[in-house]
Parts: C-alpha cells; structure tokens; sequence
C-alpha cells in the first residue's frame, strides 16, 4: 500500500561522498524518506548500502554532502547522538541485552522513576503500550533471550520507537529468521507505517522487497542506481538494476573450457533434502567426477549455507548425503575431509587464513590434519610441496616462511586453494574465490580450478558474479531466497535468462 | 510437548532456578544437621554462621557485583589482609584515631579497585591477570608493612570485638549487623538504581550495553572500586574479629567468595543472578563447616572438597542450561 | 642486527641479561663456582635448581595459553603428586645388619607411578571440563584449585608428611655427574617437549587452535582432542614439578607445596613472550622467564631486601607486560609518541 508522499521528506541525503584509501565507497548518493512509508534499499555486495547505513547513524563522517532531517542539516557523530536526533537503527543481531527483561531492554537509560528507585510497575505497563502498538501481547517482565528472534526485534524496535524516533532503520532484520517469523515482523512494520513512521529497510531479499516496500533505491557500485515505486519495478527490471546489464564480452582471456566435458560422468556427491531450520530450505544436489558445478544467485540466497552443509561445517537437519552411492553422515567437517572434499570458505580472513602462521604452515594445515598429530610431514616435504603450489599458483610472496598476513588478498587465495589442493580431494568447493581480487589473479585461479576439473574432480563453485559462473560452469544450479530455482547445462543460460529465474518469485515449491 | 513438560522447562529455565537451589540446599543441610546433632538448630548456633562469616559476606557481596558484570577479583584476600595491616600499623605505631583509620583504609580500598577497574577497562586486558596481579601486589605490600603480626588493642577496635547485640534469645556482633546493612544497601543498588541494572546489562552483552548509551567504562571502575571498598570493609570487620593486622590473613578468601556466589546462584559468565545468593551462598559455606566441627571425626579438610564439588555441580548445570538453551 | 631484535626471544633473553648484569655489580661473587665433593657448587646452580620446579609448571602453561585458555590448579596438582608420592613410599626404619635403615613403605617407581598417575587424572578432569563441557578455562581449573589443595589435605591431615627413604630425595637434591640431578630431569623434559612440539604437528595445530580456532577445525584440525591434551600435558609436568618439591624438602607439605605457583607459572610464560591470547608460543621463553622470575627471587634476597618484596615486583612486572600486550595501550602509546613528534 503506498501513499502518496505530497508531505515533505522527513529524512534527506543530498550528494553523500564517502572515500577510503583506495576506494571510492560512496559517490553522490541521494536518498528520501517519507514519512508513513516503508522505502527498501537493495544493492549487491560492495554496493554501498551498508557504508551508506554508517553514514546516516553516525558511525561514518561523509566528506562532502548533507544529511537534512525533517529539513535541518545534521551532523551525527556517532550512534547515540543518532538516535537523539531521532534516527535509530535495527540490526540483524539484536543489540539487546539477553539476560534482562523485555521491560528493561525498552528502558534501559530512561528509567521510570518514583522516589528516585525505578519505578518497576509502571516500566512495565509502559512496554505494555508500547508493544502493543505493534499487536504484540507477552509477558514483559521475562528475560528477552526466551523469545524467539523476531519477538527480540519488535522489542528492539520498541526501543527505538521509546526514543521518539522520526526514522527507523532496519538493518537486514531477515536474515535469521522464519516465514512465519518474517510475517510477525511484517505486519508490526506496516503497523507502524499507519501511524506515519518512516522506515528505512535494507534488504537483499527479494519476495520480502515486494511484499512490504513502498519505494525501493537500488545501489551498485556506491552509486544511487535509482529510485522506484515499488509497484511500478517488476522483479526482473530490479536485478537487472541490481547486477548491472549483461556484460557484452568480458575483459580478458575467455578461459572457456577446451571441450565439453566428457558424456559419462559419474556422480561423486547426491544429497536429497538437504536443509537447515532458518538457513536453508530442503534442497537436492548432484556433484560429478569432472564436472564443475555453478551455484548462482544473488547475495543472501543461501549458496553459502548449502555449501556449509554439503561440507559438514554446520548439521543438516534434514536430508541424506551419498559419496560414491554410500550414505555418509557429516557431523563435522573431519568426516567430509575423509570422504575427500575440500572447502574453501568465502570468509577467506575470518575462515581461512591463519593470519600469524607462515604461507607454507597454511598450506600444509589441512592435509597434516589429515595425517594425524602423531606423523608430523617432514619439513623438507613440506617445503618441497610448498614451493611447487608456489609455482604451479603464481603466488608471489617474499618466500614459504612469510606469514600469510602479509600477502594480497589473491595470494591468500591462492595458498588456501592449496591448502585443499595438497589433500588431494576427489571434490572441492570454493565459495566466491575471486571476492576482492585483482583480475589477473582470478584468471589464473579459474584456469587452475578448471584444469583441475578436466583431470577429474568434482567442484562446486559459488560465485556471485554472473558471466564468471556462466563461462565456467558445465552446469548451473540457480539459487534465490534460500531454495533452489532451477538446473540447467551448459549453454542453456545467459545471463538475462538467469536473472529471469532468479526474479521468478511468489511462487515457492 | 505436554502443558506438564512446558511449565517444568519454564521453571527450569527461570532465573530463579539456581538461587532456589541453594535455598533449598541450604535447608537440607540444617535439617541434616538438626536431625543428626543436637543443639545444632539452636538460635545462636545460626547466629554464629552469620557472625564467623560476616566479613566473608561482604566480600561476596562485592564479588557478586563483579562476576555478575562478567569479571572477576581475585585481589580481595588480600586486600583485605591489607586493610587489617594498614590498620594496625596506623592504630598502633601513628595512633591515629580509630574512626579516621577505618575512613582511610575503607577510601584506600576503594582506591586499589578503581585502579585495577580503569586498567582492565582500558587497557582491555583480563580480569583475572589484572586482580591476579593485585593480589601479589597487596599482600606483598602488607608483608612490607610487617612480616609478623600487630596486634590492636585501640579501645573501640576491642569494643566491637566484644559487643554483643541482643537478638531475640541470642546476640550477634556488630560486623555481623553491618554485613547484613551492607547486603541490604547491595541488594538496593542491584534491583532500584539504573547503576545496578547497568551492572546487569554489562554482564548481559557488553557491546550492547555501550550501543544502548549506558556509560561502561563509569560502571566499571565503579563496579571494581565496590570490590574493593567490600574487601577494606571486610578487613575492617576481620580486624575487630581478629584484632590483629596480619599478612596471613584470609589466605585463600576469594576463592572462599568466588564459591559463595556461583553456589549463591550467579553464573561466571555474568548477568545471572541474585546479590542475595551471597547471603545464601555464604550460609551454605558456613553450614557445612559447622556440620563438620559438629561432626567432630571428619577433618576440616573435608570442607575444601565438598566446597569444590559443589562448585563443580553448580558450574556443570550452569553450563548445562545454557546449552540448553541454545539448542533450541 | 634487525633481525636480533626482532627475535621473540630477545627481549626476554636481554631482560635476563640485564639482570644477570645487575647482579654483578650489586651481588658479589654470585658468580663463583666452586667444585666442593665432586659437585659444582655456585649461586647460579642454586638458582637453576629452584628453578627446576617453576621451568617444567611453565612448559605446561605454555601449551595451554597457547590454546587461549589457562590453567590455575598447577598448584594443587603439585600439592597433590607430592603427597601421594610422600605417603607411599614414606620410609620405615629396619635394622640390616644392625644398622638403622630406612626402606620404601612401597617400591619407589611405584609411587612415582602413582603420583604421575593422580596428576593426569587431575589433567584429564580439567580436559574434559575445557573440551568436552566448553566450559570457561579459568572455572573449570578453579573446581580443582579449591578441592585439589584440599583433598591433599585430606591424605595427609594437614600434617607434614616426612619422607625417610634415601632414594627419593635424589629426584630432588642429588648429584649427577656434578650437577643437580634436577638440572637433568628439565633439561629431558624441555627436549622431550620441543621435540613432541617440533617432531609432531602438536606445535602447528595448538597455534592454529590458538590463533584462529574456526579456521582450524574447518581445516580439519581435531581441536577437542587437542585442547584435552594441553591439559593433561599441563598437570602432567605439575605433577612431576610436585615429586621434584617434594624430593627437596623430603616431605610432602599440602598446605604450602606449590602455593601460587600458577601464578609464577603464568608470568614466566607472559615474560617469555607467549600472549595470554593465544596462538603463537614459545618454550624456549617460558624457560627464559622462569629463570629470570628465580633470577629476581635470588637477587632481592641477596641485595637483603626483604623476600615479600618478591611479590610487589613481580606484581608490578606483570601490569608493565600485560600492557605492553594489550592493543589498546600500544595505541595510546604510539599517539603520544606522535603527539610529541608534532609538537616538537
């Protein structure tokens, strides 16, 4: 339901520049907010949102433009003073305190008071009110971490509203939770919409997008890309808008493979209705010896959580994994390790990298562990293995010893992937090994993977840039909002066609 | 999942639960004791748990304040061992007035907890490095002072040693009574003043305490000075118990405290709890002590152990809960 | 030269160098050697003996803070082995051949299995609270720091428990080839432990472990297991710390054996550069750092100094490591450097 917004924008970004060394993060943004509406921002990794979100709360100074808030310019210095403007902010993990109780968590900082003790009663029934504005009825005086996610939001949102906010800011609040959840969370949004706040939702999924916005502003590139009715945007046009237009020919060599890949593959990997509450939906997948297998989607659609599964690093609470036409159950990734599958996680600094340790001591880490703790590898193979992944991967670093630390986000890469390489796997994943990298290093990774591919191996390879999957992939799962979408071959997609499967939404399965 | 199972999963779940626990537990054992000697459940017998372990107490009480903000402090044995040596080194070598000594050792005190506070704060750096190393610092500062003892003879130090305050059929002491007012004036804090709930909040989600406005780095030193002060306000009472200043003193005493409060009911990791569990925690650990000397064949040696094992058991349910809690 | 000082073992390695040199000056003939009855007699043996004790707790603790965790119970465990060990070989006087002699109330390698024994129990209790329960390090080794002093307590009454038995005091004070016998048992252990550290993958996967346990475990590194095992390798070498202190004093003193030894024990390793954060560690260090802890002990008794002030320095050096580890205070530290760079 959408107003007409004739009443003058609350909240006003006017030409917001935003740079760090090296990088142009934010490039003449403008953004409006109106009052009693509910305006969704989208964008890709790296789009801008989320520096975007800094800015407006404070976290970030912009170097040139303004911010005006119902008309004035203001200059927030930090959160806080955000939020005594009237901007408050919603984040993904609720920044509550778990132990207290939901009362306490509204008011904390702003007690009721009575003969200078808090004044439990009446704090009580103030949340009360304050809740049920957004149709919510609990039971205010127990400890937040009881509730569930959602509920520990709305109360989040409790707080700000408490605040008197003009503005509300909802940080990706979806991310972790359930349809029904999402539902709740939805219908206290548009709750308060009919009493004429203005929410900011920042979001990248895309059913959500279209079932509560009003106006959507699409980012790429730190660009504002533009601003819709959301009515007036079909799905289709919003990826496009998203991801950019296809690209007409790729910079650089074509690294397409030499041949097609040969007719008889067999299948090293088959999971049926592999799924996890809150992460993913039950899904089916089929990984063959020699064949390299393209995740597609968008940020968000649950290509990571598959992969984790599929790898052991989290439970599946449902589904049945068979290696070789053997059922195996991965509780850790020990056991996927032992089936002969490698992982190269898309958190390279957080997942990947021992920062402190030396490029040969992470490339040796997975298959020592493989050997055991006893049968140390010794040194002088582990340094003959090291220089020749050095060599074979191009990885340019001052020698075997430096600390991985210190070399380019592509050399770290590059000695991850080695890291699996020296395991000798029957399958690897790679979940986004080009992020961040400078293009001549991803040539030569893609080349790698693919070379490695035709020698027999099976690969799941993530990615979320479009032409790199669709150049590379003999076939091609498309994944949206945490449920696939679709499996093609080789060919049968470009990148208009796989946009159109991702936009296909509102309908599920 | 039937009604019966949901409401025992409610009940389980609840705050309260710990605390309950030590509650009842604090029940069997004087039944216990009650049932196995007699004049074990006299009026005077539970008397004289509170008053042997009144400045125990207070420690906890300050204890209970820094574990339920996430941290811990090991330096009160021996601030309290400092305190009794400053102070008999001032009453009886620079005959200060006895009041104006117990001012200055209590602001003292404080002093030393502030200090290590604002260094763990910070400097970021571990509670339990920081006070580990107050604690060495301390007791090494009150074997300077003196290596023997000094005893105090100052007239209102002997005064109080001796007072006994009618209660009903029985007396306590007055450090039993100020260690009740100071539990009183804790509990006070913790439950109607936004600093006490602050506390709370800290021990919940640090960062979310600082992201909701609450001003951390105050509450901490704060909370780290009360320690302090608790522990220079239990050397005090240790003094008019003891009447002597001495570095031996309540060696091992914040291991003692630490004890109180997880059986009190408070979890290590901070913003669970009751300050009043102290009381309840204190008793217990004063219980079991008696049901020994009562017993007379099991050496006192049994207390540690039992201490520890019941520690044990809180920890592991503690622990158990909570993971618990995140399965679901 | 920069490479000298960017070693990890020069600072602690200058900061005993400095004290060593200190010493000369202040303490005089600290130097000296003397052989006396086919043993080498000197300040700088009886420093290394006492350090004995404190060299092996802190190759323990090493492991563990390298697993970002730490162990507190190293005393009692020390209290603990000693007291088993005391008990069971005690020493009852026979007559052999009309000579009074004192022979082993049970056989002596017996009993030194014992009380090994009891402190891998103690080890693998707190391994399995860590590991297998998640429980915070400094909780679960604080369960067996109050009930492990007592339950030694316990065994012995609180009473002194005097070893008879010859024998068992060589652990402790007897002579090898000249030197202290104790001097031979570290010397085996350090080498035993940097060759478990270096000849095995023990060294690479506590850094991993310690440095960034999520990557580690997705690598495939099998980090419960691992953590267990630091802290039955921690009480282990307490325990034999425990024989040796015992071996000394020829009793076994439940009420004193190991009194804050973990604390020396966490110092010695913090001064050898090991972070209590975890990650990368260094054995050599910690051992560096114990000798300069026994260094300081001996210097102050020497200068006449009495012993308590001990504790207020290594107190005060603790703050000024701590610090000089902590982020934050480097910051600080660095700002007023540039500060003044500007102002001047």
């Amino acid at each position: 339901m959408s107003r007409m917004t004739q009443a003058a924008p609350v909240l006003e970004l006017r030409g917001i520049c935003k740079s760090f060394p090296g990088v142009r993060a934010l490039n003449d943004v403008a953004l409006n907010l109106y009052p009693g509406e509910v305006h969704t921002l989208m964008g890709q990794n790296g789009a801008g949102k989320s520096i975007l979100i800094k800015v407006l709360t404070g976290v970030y100074t912009p170097d040139l433009g303004q911010i005006l808030l119902d008309g004035q310019p203001i200059w927030p210095a930090s959160t806080l003073e955000a939020q005594h403007l009237g901007i408050s902010t919603v984040y993904q993990e609720v920044n509550l305190c778990p132990n207290l109780s939901v009362a306490e968590n509204i008011f904390i900082g702003r007690y009721p008071r009575r003969f200078g003790m808090i004044d439990w009663r009446t704090m009580r029934q103030q949340a009360q009110a304050l809740l049920a504005r957004m149709q919510i009825q609990i039971d205010v005086s127990l400890p937040l971490a009881r509730y569930p996610l959602a509920i520990q939001q709305m109360v989040a949102i409790s707080r700000a509203l408490l605040v008197s906010a003009k503005v509300l800011i909802l940080d990706e609040p979806t991310s972790s939770l359930d349809e029904k959840e999402v539902e709740l969370l939805f219908s206290a949004l548009r709750g308060l919409r009919e009493q004429g706040m203005a929410i900011l939702f920042v979001t990248h999924f895309l059913d959500q997008t279209y079932a509560i916005s009003d106006r959507i502003t699409v980012m790429r590139n730190g660009e504002r890309e533009g601003e819709y009715a959301c009515s007036e945007l079909s799905r289709l046009e919003l990826v496009n808008k998203m991801v950019g237009a296809p690209a007409s020919e790729a910079a650089g060599p074509e690294g397409q493979l030499a041949a097609a890949p040969p007719a008889q593959t067999e299948t090293f990997l088959r999971a049926r209705g592999l799924g996890r509450k809150g992460a993913l939906k039950p899904m089916d997948i089929e990984l063959r010896r020699g064949e390299l297998l393209g995740l597609a989607g968008l940020l968000g659609s649950g290509r990571t959580e598959a992969a984790r599964l599929l790898f052991g690093a989290d439970k599946a609470d449902s589904g049945a994994i068979a290696i070789n036409g053997e059922e195996r159950s991965f509780a850790t990734p020990r056991d996927a390790i032992a089936a002969g599958i490698g992982f190269c996680s898309e958190d390279r600094k957080h997942e990947g990298a021992i920062l402190d340790l030396s490029v040969r001591e992470n490339l040796m880490l997975a298959l020592q562990a493989r050997t055991g703790i006893l049968r140390a590898i010794p040194l002088k193979r582990q340094q003959q293995l090291a220089e020749e992944y050095v060599k074979a991967l191009g990885i340019k670093t001052a020698s075997i010893e430096t600390p991985i630390g210190t070399l380019s986000g592509g050399n770290q890469q590059k000695v991850l992937l080695a890291r699996w390489m020296a395991t000798v796997p029957n399958m690897l994943i790679l979940d986004e090994p080009t992020r961040g990298i400078d293009v001549r290093a991803k040539q030569e990774i893609m080349d790698y993977v693919t070379a490695l591919c035709r020698k027999g191996m099976a690969i799941l390879f993530i990615s979320s840039e479009l032409p790199e999957v669709l150049r590379c992939s003999d076939r091609i799962v498309v994944m949206r909002d945490r449920v696939t979408g679709g499996e093609y071959p080789r060919g049968a997609l470009d990148e208009t066609s796989v946009l159109h499967v991702i936009a296909a939404g509102g309908e599920h399965e | 999942m039937s009604a019966l199972t949901l409401r025992a999963r409610g009940w389980l779940a609840s705050p309260y639960f710990t605390s309950l626990v030590t509650v009842l537990l604090l029940l069997l054992l004087l039944g216990a004791g009650g049932a196995a000697y007699p004049g074990f459940l006299s009026l005077q017998v539970m008397f004289n748990l509170l008053i042997d372990n009144a400045f125990l107490l207070v420690i906890a009480v300050g204890m209970g304040f820094v574990i339920l903000s996430g941290g811990i402090d090991l330096s009160v044995g021996s601030v309290l061992a400092l305190t009794t040596m400053i102070s008999a080194w001032l009453l009886q070598h620079w005959h200060w007035p006895p009041l104006l000594v117990i001012a200055a050792v209590l602001v003292l005190g404080a002093g030393f907890g502030a200090a290590m506070g604002a260094m763990i704060h910070y400097f970021k750096l571990q509670p339990f490095i920081v006070t580990l190393a107050g604690m060495f610092l301390a007791r090494g500062l009150c074997y300077l002072i003196s290596i023997d003892s000094i005893t105090i003879d100052d007239p209102l130090f002997v005064a109080m040693s001796q007072m006994q305050l009618p209660v009903l059929d029985g007396f306590i002491s007055p450090g039993a009574l100020i260690a009740l007012l100071t539990l009183a004036a804790a509990i006070y804090v913790a439950h109607c003043t936004p600093f006490g709930r602050a506390i709370y909040a800290i021990g919940g989600n640090e960062q979310s305490a600082q992201m909701m406005g609450l001003r951390v780095a105050r509450t901490k030193v704060l909370i780290y000075a009360f320690s302090g002060f608790c522990a220079a306000l239990a050397g005090v009472l240790f003094s008019f118990y003891m009447l002597s200043g001495y570095g031996l003193h309540a060696q091992g005493t914040e291991l003692d405290a630490i004890a109180a409060v997880v059986i009190g009911g408070t979890l290590l990791s901070g913003g669970y709890g009751y300050v009043a569990g102290s009381l309840s925690g204190v008793l217990v650990l004063g219980a079991i002590q008696t049901l020994i000397a009562f017993d007379g064949t099991l050496s006192s040696w049994w207390t540690k152990i039992v201490i520890g094992g019941l520690l044990f058991l809180f920890c592991v349910v503690q622990r158990l809960m909570a993971l618990g809690a995140a399965s679901k | 030269m920069n490479n000298t000082l960017r070693h990890p073992l020069f600072r602690p390695g200058a900061a005993l160098a400095l004290l060593l040199l200190a010493d000369l000056f202040l303490v005089p003939g600290m130097f000296r050697l003397e052989i006396k009855d086919g043993h080498l007699y000197g300040s700088l043996i009886d420093i290394a003996n006492r350090a004995a004790p404190l060299v092996l707790a802190a190759l323990g603790m090493t492991l563990v803070i390298a697993t970002r965790g730490i162990d507190i119970s190293v005393g009692a465990v020390v209290a603990i082995s000693g007291t088993v060990a005391a008990m069971l070989v005690g020493g009852t006087m026979v007559m052999q051949n009309g000579v009074p002699e004192y022979v082993a109330n049970t056989p002596m390698a017996w009993a030194l299995c014992a009380a090994m024994g009891a402190a891998l129990l103690c080890g693998a209790w707190n391994g399995l609270l860590v590991a297998g329960l998640g429980l915070q390090p400094i909780v679960a080794t604080l369960i067996l720091m109050v009930a492990g002093r007592g339950l030694a307590q316990l065994l012995t009454d609180g009473q002194i428990v005097t070893v008879y038995y010859k024998p068992f005091f060589f652990l402790g004070s007897g002579y090898l080839l000249g030197l202290p016998f104790s001097l031979f048992v570290v010397a085996a252990v350090c080498v035993a432990t940097a060759l478990l550290v270096r000849k095995t993958a023990l060294g690479l996967f506590i850094q991993a472990v310690g440095i960034n346990p999520v990557a580690a475990r997705l690598a495939g590194v099998r980090t419960a297991l691992l953590i267990f095992f630091v802290y039955v390798f921690c009480s282990a070498s307490a325990g034999l710390a425990g024989l040796m202190i015992s071996a000394n004093i020829k009793s076994a003193d439940a009420n004193n054996a190991g009194l804050l030894l973990e604390l020396d024990a966490i110092l010695a390793v913090t001064l050898g550069g090991t972070s209590l954060a975890g990650g990368k560690f260094s054995l050599a260090g910690s051992v560096i750092g114990a000798l300069i802890i026994q260094t300081l002990t001996y210097t102050i008794y020497s200068l006449g100094l009495p012993p308590e002030v001990n504790m207020v320095v290594k107190s005060v050096v603790v703050f000024l490591v701590c610090m000089s580890q902590s982020s934050e205070f480097n910051t600080m530290w660095r700002a007023r450097r540039v500060n003044a760079g500007r102002a001047a």
